[in-house]
């Protein structure tokens, strides 16, 4: 039912673990089956250096984790903040309908990784992501 | 090449090789219709008859109270709907369990939206129903008990000979769905007093799409299919003779073998629960004496079912899960959290289940290549971190 892409990113998920020296954490559930994912962000000079992520989730949720952060590892934060999770899933060829939702939370996990970044320089994400 | 380690027996079998081998005619020269007169016909009725025969004598009962069906899911419909339809004047109140499979709830819920009223029994964390909530369940107006014989999912065994006693005595209908305990576990219709019971072949190693329905002699079960009357006019349609012929053979070997397997099988599984529960945070689910010879299921907690069997699988193995991300509605089992586990840690489940064709070397391998998985998947588990931490990921 998946895709070899998804099959490949979830035997060998990209860019898995804690990240160390990680600058944003972004944490997110799932109240459709349940999972969670964490996603670790190291920015400088507004550009995503460094990415990571856990998942307590299903192969789509691993696959899209590990899609998602190599898509916007290298990238400015406001290209990151672009990824939708239905690019995500075009980039793995396609998820089940019933794992698209798996795929939103890689998204969301970005995006919640950015906010936590801002809040500790002192901005206001709300007026970033605005723009 | 990897090796092939099939552990979702109870998912389905492999097909035995004597009873393909007694199917064979019936898939090639024998294929006369058996409602016909001429020799050809003759001969495939014969053995139709003759497979009742077998199918009867490994119940316990008579040969013209097995009624033939597709399978386990319409035998429970064509049990339920018809026990519910033909009592309907004495009452309309139904007493289940909360074990069920699909095939029996989805049923009972159909007949609650036709105005029938169901009460689901509760089991306790290892999976077992309490009799005397059973008898306290009873009312005036209860028609029909339905019970799993034991659990697809967490391998309990229901107490089905007492419940046929009290249902007995109290002239209401019993129902058990016994896909899972026929061919692996003794069942007798006579001694265990049982009115209607479901089985399907594929669990034990026959023929998928083929099953029967015992129904108890003097029973006026309402006709499960119009047409030319074949199965005594209850279930028309020209018959199935090979799998017929096959679910047989397959049912007359396991209930010849059934000590030596019983013995052989829980011995396999107890090695591997006994294995698998070394690791850490790690649950047995069902109960841990009174269960199916060839199931072993387990929650690890932190992780999720489907990675778990996508990773079992690239190692050749082949199980299943009840986890919300496994099944089709993205909720956990009904059966897991009947058991009182949280979602979370029904997230975590895992269902291995051998039968006589498994052998130890099997077990060594599910040892060896199941702990480093469930370590894979922790170390990439948010949920891990914080339990080995001791603190909260936010
Ligand atoms: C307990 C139980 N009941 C019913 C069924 C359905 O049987 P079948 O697949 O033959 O329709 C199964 C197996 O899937 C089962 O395990
Ligand atoms: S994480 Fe539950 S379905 Fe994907």
């Amino acid at each position: 039912m998946y895709s070899e892409k998804v099959m490949d990113h979830f035997n060998n998920p990209r860019n898995v673990g804690a990240l160390e020296d990680a600058n944003g954490i972004g944490h997110v559930g799932n109240s459709t089956c349940g999972d969670i994912m964490k996603i670790y962000v190291k920015i400088e000079d507004d550009i995503i250096k460094d990415i990571s992520f856990k998942t307590f989730g299903c192969g789509a949720a691993v696959a899209t984790s590990s899609m998602a952060t190599e898509m916007v590892k290298g990238k400015t934060v406001r290209e990151a903040l672009k990824l939708s999770n239905k690019a995500v899933a075009e980039a793995l060829d396609g998820l089940p309908p019933a794992k698209m939702h798996c795929s939103v939370l890689a998204e969301e996990g970005i995006k919640a990784a950015i906010e936590d970044y801002f809040k500790r320089q002192g901005i206001d994400p709300a007026a970033v992501l605005k723009e | 090449m990897t090796r092939i380690v099939y552990a979702d027996n109870a998912a389905t079998t492999s097909l035995s090789r004597h009873a393909l081998e007694e199917m064979m005619p019936y898939l090639t020269k024998e294929y006369g219709n058996p409602s016909t007169v001429y020799s050809l016909g003759r001969s495939a009725k014969k053995a139709m008859e003759n497979a009742r025969a077998k199918i009867a004598s490994a119940l316990g009962c008579r040969p013209d109270e097995i009624f033939i069906t597709s399978g386990g899911t319409e035998a429970d419909n064509w049990a339920i709907r018809s026990a519910a339809i033909m009592k309907k004047d004495k009452g309309k109140h139904i007493i289940s369990t909360v074990l069920e499979h699909h095939a029996v709830l989805h049923t009972l819920k159909s007949l609650e939206k036709a105005g029938y009223e169901v009460t689901y029994l509760g089991v306790d964390s290892a999976g077992n129903i309490s009799l005397d909530e059973l008898k306290n369940t009873i009312r005036q107006d209860t028609i029909l008990i339905t019970v799993i014989a034991a659990s697809n999912e967490i391998g309990t065994i229901m107490p089905i000979a007492e419940i046929g006693a009290l249902a007995r005595e109290k002239g209401i209908l019993f129902h058990t769905d016994a896909v899972q305990a026929v061919g692996h576990i003794p069942v007798n219709t006579e001694e265990m007093k049982i009115d209607l019971l479901s089985l399907s072949a594929h669990k034990f190693k026959g023929p998928k799409g083929i099953g029967a329905l015992y129904i108890k002699k003097g029973l006026r079960l309402p006709s499960n299919m119009y047409g030319g009357a074949q199965e005594r006019g209850l279930r028309s349609g020209t018959e199935n003779v090979a799998g017929i012929v096959g679910m047989a053979a397959a049912l007359e070997e396991a209930v010849s073998n059934m000590d030596n397997n019983i013995k052989k099988i829980s011995a396999m599984r107890d090695r591997l629960i006994d294995g698998l529960l070394k690791i850490p945070y790690t649950r047995l689910t069902g109960d841990p004496v009174n269960r199916l010879p060839g199931s072993a299921s387990f929650v690890f907690e932190c992780i999720e079912g489907e990675s778990m069997v996508l990773l079992l699988d690239q190692a050749g193995i082949c199980a299943s899960s009840g986890s919300a991300c496994s099944s089709g509605s993205l909720d956990p089992s009904h059966v897991l959290l009947a058991i009182g586990l949280p979602h979370e840690v029904a997230h975590g489940s895992l269902r291995l289940s051998l039968n006589e064709d498994n052998t130890e070397e099997d077990v060594d391998y599910i040892l060896e290549k199941l702990p480093p998985i469930i370590s894979r998947l922790r170390d990439m588990s948010p949920l891990w971190e914080e339990k080995i931490s001791g603190k909260p990921i936010k």
